[in-house]
């Protein structure tokens, strides 16, 4: 494929990404911050972010497992879950984890699970997507072409 | 005034138990061209200050750039905390850093996720420069380089503790254009003087003037004129 045409693409799975609602505003300002001397910024970033989901949702699930579920647990799981995402822009992530700490707040199991297979699912989402968008950029960068920077 | 902003290194202390906004902090101050440390605990920026005793480590955990024996001798032009950590929270700190008679004027900014205004006061009455909501953003930290500048003058440091005292005793506070309405003892730095900082920064098509109200998530008081003497 032409560099042209990869650079369109890239930009409208971009912008789908951004009307869907999986990234806010706050990937905008982790894109502003890669240049020259950080090119591999967001994607840094975002790594860290997968590593530390995967390890919390493990940790989410444990807790919610025992016998006797330590709630404060979960809740401090949850609220960490809640800044890294918001912190990357993983904004539907991060929005399911506010009726979770309500439901965690009232110490209902039931709920609290069906809390964890909601975000689970979106973060395996806004996983796939944010790969995809890593794969579109070495793609355009392969064929010699500049990323677009999105306003 | 003869300074050139543009050449002064700040140097920032960044304490967060989150190594993903660690890694954010320390990109938006270098984007800033500061120089920053980043620790993960309210004991750790501690031992790093040289306030704490550290029983487990002979060597402090991150490198004092200028002097492994004196810990004192680290010059920190402002601390960034978040407020949310395990063990020591960035209000304790905080104080820690207010009670100690080496710290007590480096300026303290706390970043919390969540918009708690009874805790935002808090933190702004026990000495917080500034009150951040996360994610941080570039904008956030541009506002940062007039407090900085402050501990780069000694000057200025005396004279804003004189204006302090009155703004105790006044009664006659402008109303906080906030969440909050409670008065702080703080002032203003010259509007002046901010716009030659600001002529020396790049890319700040995004920054306010100081005489716009903060946003809505800032709680910064503005006290109609008064200026730093």
């Amino acid at each position: 494929m032409e560099v042209g045409q990869l650079q369109r693409s890239f930009i409208e799975y971009m912008s789908s990404l951004f009307n869907e609602g999986f990234l806010d505003a706050q990937f905008s300002q982790l894109q502003q911050l890669q240049d020259e001397s950080n090119p591999d910024f967001v994607v840094e970033v975002v790594s860290l972010f997968f590593e530390d989901s995967e390890r919390l949702l493990n940790d989410l699930t444990m807790a919610l497992d025992q016998p006797n579920v330590d709630f404060k647990q979960v809740d401090a799981h949850v609220h960490q879950l809640k800044g890294s995402s918001s912190s990357v822009g993983a904004q539907r992530v991060k929005n399911c984890c506010v009726p979770f700490r309500s439901v965690c707040e009232e110490k209902n199991t039931e709920a609290c699970l069906r809390c964890l297979q909601q975000i689970k699912q979106e973060y395996l989402l806004v996983k796939n997507k944010l790969q995809t968008l890593f794969e579109l950029e070495q793609q355009i960068v392969a064929a010699g072409g500049a990323i677009p920077m999105m306003q | 005034m003869g300074m050139a902003a543009a050449e002064q290194q700040f140097h920032v202390l960044a304490v967060d138990d989150s190594l993903i906004d660690r890694k954010l902090i320390e990109r938006l101050f270098r984007t800033s061209a500061c120089q920053v440390t980043t620790v993960d605990s309210g004991n750790k920026a501690l031992e790093f200050l040289g306030l704490q005793e550290h029983e487990n480590h002979p060597n402090p955990p991150h490198a004092c750039p200028h002097n492994h024996q004196n810990l004192q001798e680290v010059e920190v032009n402002l601390i960034i905390t978040d407020y949310c950590m395990p063990g020591m929270t960035g209000y304790d700190l905080l104080k820690k850093i207010k009670e100690s008679s080496s710290f007590r004027n480096i300026p303290v900014v706390i970043m919390s996720s969540e918009n708690v205004p009874s805790r935002i006061n808090r933190c702004l009455e026990e000495g917080a420069e500034e009150f951040f909501l996360k994610p941080v953003r570039l904008s956030d930290v541009n506002k940062l380089r007039p407090h900085m500048m402050k501990t780069k003058c000694k000057s200025f440091q005396e004279s804003e503790k004189i204006v302090t005292k009155e703004n105790q005793e006044s009664p006659e506070i402008e109303k906080v254009i906030s969440e909050q309405s409670q008065p702080q003892p703080k002032t203003e730095v010259d509007t002046e003087q901010i716009q030659q900082i600001q002529q020396f920064q790049g890319n700040n098509n995004k920054r306010k003037s100081m005489e716009e109200g903060p946003s809505p998530k800032r709680t910064r008081p503005r006290y109609s004129g008064l200026t730093a003497v």
